[in-house]
């Protein structure tokens, strides 16, 4: 059977990204490397410490000829009103992990609040793509 | 006052330096975080997780540094920096203490990292292409 492995998140600017998911989310860079045969594209995956086996691509958003000017447009623009995505991350603590990641300047756009499944809240990261960071509540 | 195992105080500094070791931490840092005086805290640390708090941030450091050598292709200074050392010197002679090889001959045992870079074929094919070079084709 197979497993997940890497997912891809459009990113607007790698760099600013890269920032935000190690110093701020605290993941791990895996990849990043620089492809001059194509031009300048650069392969740059994240992960969470805790799972060595799951990235996420920190893709930029191409310019022609990879992808034309207007669908880049698209693309940026639903990412920064919020509909390019999310990523769900469960913890077992998510006040702790709320006021950490909050201490660090994560711009949280729900607090931690009660919901049947368990304790939810969220937040964006600089291109405006959506997390959810939840305490999935026992069900056993 | 609840009561709180005096272990959980070193398990703070612990998680301070795994999980903020790219900045500019320190012994008196981690010492802070676990609300104990320098010397103190140092013998406690050791006591509980079998080494000394300047070799458990500087190994963590190290594992980093070594993960990037190998699925990077960022200069050793870069690398580095990035792990919250600062000066090369040090980095190289703690590295290759550790690995017992440089960081440089370290990274050269590995393929290099675009290879394992899993670039999907569909993203290698449109990044491939060249440029726009019509020569009156599309007419």
């Amino acid at each position: 059977m197979y497993k997940v492995s890497t997912a891809q998140m459009w990113v607007h600017d790698q760099d600013q990204a890269l920032e935000f998911y190690t110093k701020k989310l605290g993941m791990e860079v895996r990849q990043d490397v620089t492809m001059p045969q194509m031009g300048n594209f650069r392969w740059l995956t994240v992960g969470p410490v805790s799972q060595p086996d799951i990235s996420i691509v920190l893709m930029p958003i191409p310019g022609p000829p990879v992808m034309d000017a207007d669908t880049a447009e698209q693309v940026e623009t639903l990412m920064a009103k919020g509909f390019a995505g999310t990523v769900f991350l469960t913890t077992d603590d998510v006040q702790a992990e709320y006021e950490q990641l909050k201490s660090r300047g994560v711009e949280f756009t729900e607090e931690p609040e009660e919901r049947p499944y368990g304790i939810d809240s969220g937040f964006r990261d600089p291109s405006g793509n959506s997390f959810r960071l939840t305490q999935v509540r026992d069900l056993g | 006052m609840q009561f709180v195992p005096p272990a959980r105080h070193l398990l703070r500094a612990k998680d301070l330096a795994d999980a903020r070791y790219f900045e500019p931490l320190d012994v008196d840092d981690l010492a802070r975080a676990a609300g104990l005086s320098r010397a103190h805290f140092s013998r406690e640390f050791r006591r509980a997780f079998g080494e000394s708090p300047h070799a458990y941030l500087l190994t963590r450091r190290l594992e980093r540094a070594a993960a990037l050598l190998r699925g990077t292709d960022r200069s050793v200074a870069d690398i580095c920096l990035s792990v919250g050392l600062q000066s090369i010197g040090s980095f190289t002679t703690s590295f290759t203490r550790t690995f017992g090889v440089s960081p440089t001959a370290y990274r050269a045992r590995f393929p290099p990292a675009a290879d394992w870079a899993m670039v999907p074929t569909c993203v290698l094919r449109f990044y491939g292409r060249p440029g726009n070079s019509t020569f009156r084709e599309d007419n």
